[in-house]
């Protein structure tokens, strides 16, 4: 009896591994797969030829930039943000929280409006920027701004549990024994969240790079100076450059890859420290005491 | 003179944490805060500290006011009661921490280091991580630690709180020679009243934020300043009687008060040991029934019940209790050798009675 309940719920267990097999591979291997065989279509000399195009480098060029500018801003108000979060307490938390959760509630595409209403001819700095010629919208500033506001809770969000779990005991030591707040940040707080810290890089970068929907909007699609790898991607779409299209998109489909296999590298780092810790523990207790 | 606190009071909110505390620490005191929880006594501890301000109030470090004086500045080593080690550095570094900081030269600090592991046998202990540790290992290296830039006063928070019973009771010991050894300035906070009596030349003892008594062991037990500590401290029994004609009375039991006024009630108090009991019905003046005979280890405590239903706590040795040839149910005569009046102006009974009644029972061992 025991036997045939097994032997259903092995049944059970099998087909909704099918399914689910079945659905990943259709709807995330295929189109992954397909990504590249459409970039290789013309071999590796069509492929690294819609590579070398100057409007694709540029925009490549365009990518790795706003992603140097954004990536580490954003650790910086991330690493303040969680900070302040996890370490304090004061009037407004739940409204900070709130709103370090807002770019992701919000759709890319406001994101990118409000920067036009902000910046835009007819927004409310508009003229200001006008007089003094200082070009926000259509150029790096706003691309980097927009991606900016997208990418801003990877960090927080990663850093907040971490440094709420520490508590704020050990860096209290570091005060008794003499650190100042500047020490005890770099000695005691950042290593000991410095797990959460790269994941939250890691995640905080691929969203930099791909991000098209807030980035769209405010870069004014000019071909070699405001199209991003996204963008670009699109745009050669459109003019029916598919091996040009696909040879970009294959880029960000590597860095999609290799942030996942990054995290699933530190994931599996963290789980190998805390078994190593535990086996510790136990054969400490054991003899000890 | 080596700390003194003068009106501290510190308020969270609405909260009186700490109200209007004042005492004195003299150099090389091994001194106990003793309260139950949310008593304010790791509050005190940490304004001493600089980890938290007094919202009014004074402390003085031999002499010089530290209310401004920032937590890095006052030379003091603190062990918090979860340890709060470094749990990215190795012990050697956690140990060293201190130093480095102080900008000791490598060489100092290698041969500071090694000095500390080996007075706390912690000497093989180096290059692990706190997690690799026992309890007790954290301990040592959260005192090893704290002293390693030669505090002028060691602080512990409830030093005690997070290892399990067997291994207390050797930390203790091992925390009094160690004082004996460095003759550092120790104040500790428990709530563990037979810990802060075994450990501390010295007691403050508070409740709900206020200091109800400062004394050595012997005298907050054998002179309690009120019913709180009376209770607090030890088992006692507590009676409420009315004066009549210069006597206090209650059902029978009498005790002589001159000069109190007529109809005032009174508390009067005291410890199972000052019941005298004999067999002999004759000896002593009032009679009751042994209901219920309790051992505790060496001591025995015994319940009476007077015949006009009043029940005392009785304690005795062994030896006495076979002598006298007793056994529950026996009828016997006893006599209250010492007692005290308790003091019950602003002392009402805390709350906590409930939770105190069990750390009575638990510290008759003393």
């Amino acid at each position: 009896m025991a036997g045939e309940g097994i032997q259903e719920s092995r049944l059970v267990r099998w087909g909704l591994i099918a399914v689910a097999g079945t659905f990943l591979g259709l709807f995330l291997l295929l189109p992954l797969v397909n990504v590249f065989v459409q970039a290789f279509a013309e071999g590796w000399s069509g492929y690294l030829e819609a590579l070398r195009q100057p409007d694709t480098l540029a925009a490549i060029r365009l990518t790795l930039t706003v992603a140097a500018i954004v990536v580490p801003l954003n650790v910086v108000f991330g690493v303040a943000a969680a900070w302040a979060v996890a370490k304090f307490e004061f009037r407004g938390k739940p409204l900070l929280i709130t709103l370090i959760d807002l770019p992701f509630s919000i759709s890319p595409v406001v994101a990118g409006l409000v920067f036009m209403v902000l910046f835009g001819t007819q927004g409310y700095f508009g003229e200001w920027l006008l007089e003094r010629d200082i070009k926000i919208l259509f150029a790096l500033p706003g691309i980097a701004l927009a991606t900016l506001f997208v990418t801003f809770p990877f960090v927080a969000r990663e850093l907040i549990p971490v440094m709420q779990a520490t508590g704020s005991e050990q860096e209290q030591a570091a005060l008794t024994l003499g650190a100042n707040g500047w020490q005890t940040f770099w000695r005691v707080t950042l290593p000991s969240v410095k797990w959460g810290l790269l994941y939250g890089i890691i995640l905080c970068n691929a969203r930099a790079m791909g991000e098209f929907g807030a980035v769209s909007v405010v870069s004014g699609h000019i071909t070699g100076l405001t199209d991003t790898m996204p963008l670009r991607v699109e745009k050669l779409y459109q003019e029916y450059d598919a091996t040009g299209a696909f040879a970009v998109a294959s880029l960000l489909a590597l860095l999609a890859l290799l942030t996942l296999g990054f995290k699933t590298c530190l994931e599996w780092q963290q789980q190998r420290a805390y078994e190593r810790a535990q086996r510790a523990v136990k054969s400490a207790d054991a003899p000890s005491s | 003179m080596s700390i003194e606190l003068k009106d501290i009071s510190k308020h969270f909110g609405a909260v009186t944490a700490v109200n209007q505390v004042s005492f004195s620490v003299e150099d090389g005191e091994l001194m106990a805060l003793l309260g139950p929880s949310g008593g304010g006594k790791t509050t005190v501890l940490r304004m001493i500290a600089g980890l938290e301000v007094p919202s009014s109030g004074d402390i003085y470090v031999r002499g010089q006011r530290v209310n401004d004086v920032s937590v890095q500045q006052r030379n003091i080593g603190f062990v918090f009661q979860n340890y709060a080690l470094f749990k990215n550095m190795s012990v050697f570094k956690n140990v060293a921490f201190g130093l480095r900081i102080k900008k000791w030269k490598r060489r100092d600090v290698r041969d500071r280091v090694e000095e500390l592991l080996a007075l706390f046998g912690l000497e093989d202990l180096g290059p692990r991580y706190p997690h690799q540790l026992s309890g007790g290992q954290r301990q040592r290296v959260a005192i090893a630690r704290a002293l390693a830039t030669k505090p002028s006063v060691l602080l512990l928070d409830e030093p005690f709180g997070a290892v399990d019973a067997k291994i207390r009771q050797e930390l203790r010991e091992w925390l009094v020679t160690l004082h004996h050894e460095l003759n550092v300035t120790t104040i500790f906070v428990t709530h563990d009243q037979e810990e802060a009596m075994e450990v501390s030349n010295r007691i403050v003892i508070f409740s709900r934020g206020n200091l109800e008594q400062i004394g050595t062991p012997r005298q907050v037990y054998e002179e309690p300043a009120n019913e709180f500590v009376a209770r607090f401290i030890g088992v006692i029994n507590v009676l409420e009687l009315e004066v009549r004609q210069g006597v206090a009375r209650l059902n029978e039991l009498e005790f002589p008060a001159h000069g109190v006024p007529e109809g005032q009630r009174l508390r009067i108090g005291f410890r199972p040991y000052a019941v005298q009991i004999s067999s002999n019905l004759q000896l002593y003046r009032y009679r009751a029934t042994l209901r219920h005979t309790f051992f505790l280890g060496v001591m025995l405590r015994v319940e009476l019940e007077l015949p006009s239903g009043l029940t005392i706590r009785a304690r005795m040795t062994k030896e006495e209790y076979a002598h006298l040839g007793l056994e529950d149910g026996a009828y016997v005569s006893f006599q209250i050798r010492q007692y005290r009046i308790l003091a019950k102006e602003g002392m009402p009974l805390a709350p906590e009675t409930a939770s105190t009644q069990d750390a009575i029972v638990y510290g008759e061992g003393i």
